[in-house]
């Protein structure tokens, strides 16, 4: 049977008195491809920044690879304002800073693209690299570290080659078109050899035909880096076509859970979607 | 009680200069909480209203130099924000400060140049440079006025703000600049507005600061700015009774360290007070707390 | 890839030696011609101060010059490459300056110096070159402490606190309990200096090629990706605290030592010459020069110092012709034109000269073969 890669047990997250996502317990396996749905406003990206220590949690915890990575309990003034039942368990406290998360082997992408637009498209990829160099500032500085910026280099070199990047290498990173600066903010989370991967919305913003080929590409990567895939997406025919599970959120809620299928039959999830009739 | 007498000029030179400080403060915090730009310049707006009263008092009867000076003072806070701050106002937050720091730099070295580098004293406004006895200590009348001058003027502007339309344009731009923009607010009215607010205050601030302190030279603006500055800060940056809190606060330290001898410290015990806000709670006393959108 | 010449421990082997010392000669190779220029820039200054008397002006530049270079060097650092607003470049170049003084202040001096603090409590010197190193390194040692609880401030709130320890620091060096070390508020003076321009050249020389070694290397791409999105910074794995605090450190590290520098040419050290106004002169020269640019600090750096040392001076000067009185020359207004300047840069050159721009070697020999090229094509025609 396949590991469990992550496991997240009753993410609540609260901002102030607006709960963004309550109980949220999620399972992904090794080599899956898992989508995250639901309408927006859904707490998807919550989800996700709570997974990747850019929020603390108000309660919950993330496994990953069966140790916990994150892990937290409401205290001081969320006490009072917190909305789950009273006597929850008081956990451990485990804030991590979204780089140690992303140094055990998770990486995302962003909603929002955040490329670092000053520096070239190689640059973009090779910065990601950056933590997993055995370096200190005195060898880098002194180039005593020769070894691994060559293999940094080599390695970005490929993983631009990979996705058709690589005639751009010296390019600005914000003179890229939009797909092609899609397409970077993968290849820069693939340089940082994670096991699990986050796309957050990956193929926003793109037509059928780039839909189609980003479905094949994520196919492509997960074999051949021997990734796991948790993604959030809005292009229905991607999430059905790629998916092994689907998770459906709405208003921070899990309302759904299943195989494509099963998702797409499912009340509950074509009601968030479509809306309730008003004489029901 | 035996601390008081001894201490009671302190305590009231204390009171005074903050009352002067809150004055300053207002103006760096209103102009914080809408643009978020730290205008290095405005204290010496402040100094430049110093200035300003020594020479025009020398040629003209108080009645007519007074007002003079602050339409003067406004006027220059409008030209600055319309020449320095207003063409930045796209770009990064860095340039924006910059160009503050850079006009800070222009007004020190233009009072320089025309005073030719000698200080110079300021006029005695009758009534409020005379002496008082208050308990044991004695002060000028520029002491009393000042804490309730201040208190008048941040109750009308309090009012101003929470109940007429440019008020409330101002509170708007300052949770939400852009969203103002689009329903309409005009928003270069109301920075101007709010710069002239702003240099009002420090006009009258100055009346009263250099009354008391009647050196004026081309740095007089700086520490008394850095410090009103570090006043808003300390109150919680964008908020008004915050600063004039933060302002009297500082002033009556100040000078009680200068009363038990330390004062080298004097000057310190501020920058102190602003790391120490700093890292313990940025947002200030009254601050809110902000949070980005991933 | 050679596994073996790999050490785990990162310890050098003799097999690791060779490797550098073959990289090293092929960046000499590679990079002749920029080595010719450095070697000819200081074969100039050589020649120039057998020529020209020992007071012109050019040498005050050339040293003030080379000194405010490698400061504005270390602020681009910080402030251009890491996108970390500090103003507090004033206080690290004091603690630079005092610290050189006070370990190069000659035994038979100290009493005389420190006449009111009975010769003061240190009682050794070290060599010129540990004291440069010891100046830069109690910067860093304090840019260490301070850095803890101020980066993570946002940037209006980093100026802020920044500016607040450098005037802290200046009024902690005055005072008067540390006189015996400190020397209080008065002078320290009479510790060794330099007479030639070559000096403070070549420190600073060593000094700006470590800062730009560093900026090409690893660590300085993931400066600038943290100047560029903090957020996707640490989402790439970069420590933002420990990067943070290592473009500080290491930023002041450098304004110490060239606080040091500036300490030997002045020849006297004095904490209330310190004032934020110095950090704000540096703070303009690398906005002139291009915030993100290092040849820009170095040249505006020269530019500024000669602007306002040298060629505005005239604007100083109550000057007639004839018995016709030219109007305002006269005393401070060259600070006021240069004051000017600096808006209208501010205002309508923000790139400053070089932008975010390097000169690079390569850059000009094509500059110049398309030179050459138009020439002979016309010729052809």
């Amino acid at each position: 049977m396949a590991e469990n890669i992550l496991h997240t047990e009753k993410i609540t997250m609260q901002f102030g008195g607006v709960v963004a996502l309550y109980n949220l317990t999620i399972d992904v396996n090794k080599g899956e491809i898992v989508a995250l749905i639901g309408p927006n406003g859904a707490g998807k990206t919550t989800a996700f920044n709570c997974i990747t220590g850019v929020y603390e949690p108000t309660y919950g915890s993330v496994t990953f690879c069966g140790e916990t990575i994150v892990s937290n309990h409401p205290q001081g003034k969320m006490k009072k304002m917190y909305m789950g039942e009273q006597d929850e368990e008081k956990l451990k406290v485990i804030r991590p800073t979204p780089d140690k998360i992303t140094k055990l082997g998770i990486a995302r992408t962003f909603q929002n693209i955040r490329l670092f637009n000053s520096l070239t498209v190689f640059e973009n990829v090779l910065v990601a690299k950056h933590m997993r160099a055995k370096q200190n500032v005195l060898t880098a500085t002194l180039r005593l570290n020769w070894r691994e910026e060559k293999r940094a280099r080599e390695e970005s070199l490929a993983l631009l080659e990979e996705q058709g990047l690589l005639q751009y290498k010296d390019e600005l990173a914000s003179n890229l078109p939009y797909g092609l600066q899609r397409r970077l903010e993968i290849s820069r989370a693939l340089a940082t050899e994670p096991k699990l991967l986050l796309l957050d919305e990956p193929a926003a913003g793109m037509n059928p035909q780039e839909t189609q080929e980003l479905a094949e590409f994520i196919v492509k990567i997960k074999d051949k880096y021997d990734l796991t895939v948790l993604m959030i997406e809005h292009h229905m025919d991607l999430v059905m076509k790629i998916s092994d599970r689907i998770y459906v959120l709405d208003f921070g809620k899990l309302i759904a859970h299943g195989t494509p299928v099963e998702v797409q039959k499912n009340q509950r999830v074509i009601d968030a979607y479509l809306g309730v009739a008003e004489d029901a | 009680m035996e601390f008081l007498n001894t201490n009671l000029p302190y305590i009231l030179a204390g009171i005074s200069v903050g009352g002067q400080y809150a004055l300053i403060s207002i103006g760096y915090t209103m102009v914080y909480g809408i643009l978020r730009l730290i205008n290095f310049a405005h204290g010496d707006i402040f100094m430049v209203a110093g200035f300003a009263m020594v020479y025009l008092s020398a040629t003209m009867p108080l009645f007519i130099s007074v007002p003079f000076t602050i339409i003067i003072t406004v006027l220059l806070g409008f030209v600055v924000e319309r020449v320095a701050y207003k063409p930045l106002r796209s770009a990064p937050r860095m340039s924006i400060m910059i160009s503050a720091i850079g006009v800070s730099y222009f007004l020190q070295n233009c009072a320089w140049y025309i005073t030719s580098g000698l200080a110079k004293q300021y006029p005695k406004i009758p009534w409020i440079s005379d002496s008082v006895s208050i308990g044991t200590a004695t002060t000028k009348i520029v002491t009393v006025i000042t804490p309730i001058l201040t208190f008048v003027l941040v109750i009308a502007l309090v009012l101003l703000i929470k109940y007429t339309k440019i008020g409330m344009a101002m509170r708007a731009m300052a949770k939400d600049f852009e969203t103002s923009q689009l329903m309409g607010v005009k928003i270069n009215s109301v920075i101007s507005f709010t710069f002239i607010i702003g240099s009002f205050l420090a006009a009258i601030g100055s009346l009263l600061y250099f009354t008391n302190y009647t050196t004026v030279t081309p740095v007089a603006g700086a520490m008394p700015g850095l410090k009103a500055f570090v006043a808003a800060v300390f109150g919680g940056i964008g908020s008004i009774p915050g600063a004039v809190i933060g302002a009297f606060i500082i002033g009556i330290c100040e000078n009680i360290i200068k009363g038990l001898g330390w004062t080298t410290f004097s000057d310190a015990f501020t920058f102190a007070l602003l790391i120490i806000i700093l890292v313990a709670k940025p947002t200030g006393l009254f601050g809110e707390k902000s949070t980005d959108k991933v | 890839m050679n596994e073996k010449n790999r050490n785990l421990n990162g310890v050098i082997t003799p097999q690791n030696k060779i490797n550098i010392f073959n990289s090293v000669i092929s960046f000499v190779r590679k990079n002749w011609i920029g080595f010719a220029l450095i070697a000819a820039l200081f074969a100039i200054i050589f020649i120039l101060e057998q020529i020209l008397p020992a007071s012109s002006m050019l040498f005050v530049v050339l040293k003030k010059g080379a000194i405010y270079a490698l400061v504005a060097v270390s602020m681009n650092l910080l402030n251009g490459f890491t996108g970390l607003f500090s103003l507090g470049q004033a206080g690290f170049m004091l603690i630079g300056s005092y610290t050189y003084a006070i370990f190069t202040i000659p035994l038979e001096a100290r009493d005389a110096v420190y006449q009111y603090f009975d010769g003061g409590i240190i009682n050794f010197t070290v060599p010129v070159p540990v004291a440069l190193i010891m100046a830069g390194l109690a910067a860093a040692i304090f840019a260490y402490l301070i850095g803890l609880p101020v980066l993570r401030l946002k940037s209006d709130y980093l100026a802020i606190a920044t500016l607040g320890f450098a005037e802290i620091i200046r009024a902690v060096f005055q005072w008067d309990k540390l006189g015996p070390v400190t020397n209080g508020s008065n002078l320290l003076k009479r510790f060794p200096s330099f007479t030639s321009t070559l000096y403070p050249f070549f420190v600073s020389g060593i000094c700006i090629t470590i800062i730009v070694l560093l900026i090409n290397s690893s660590y300085g791409r993931a400066f600038k990706a943290i100047r560029d999105d903090e957020i996707a910074a640490e989402a790439m794995g970069i420590n933002l605290a420990k990067h943070k605090q290592l473009s500080f450190t290491i930023s002041s590290f450098f304004a110490g030592v060239g606080g040091a520098l500036l300490a030997m040419y002045q020849t006297t050290v004095q904490a209330a010459a310190f004032k934020s106004a110095m950090t704000y002169e540096i703070l303009l020269i690398v906005v002139i020069g291009g915030i993100g640019s290092v040849t820009g600090s170095i040249l505006s750096s020269f530019l500024f110092i000669a602007s306002s040392e040298w060629w505005l001076r005239f604007l100083d000067d109550e000057t007639y012709i004839g018995s016709f009185k030219v109007p305002l020359l006269a005393s401070g207004f060259r600070k006021v034109v240069f004051s000017i300047i600096i808006m209208i840069v501010v205002l309508f050159y923000r790139q400053g000269i070089m932008g975010a721009r390097e000169i690079s070697i390569d850059a000009i020999l094509r500059f110049f073969r398309k030179l050459f090229a138009k020439d002979n094509r016309e010729e052809a025609a």
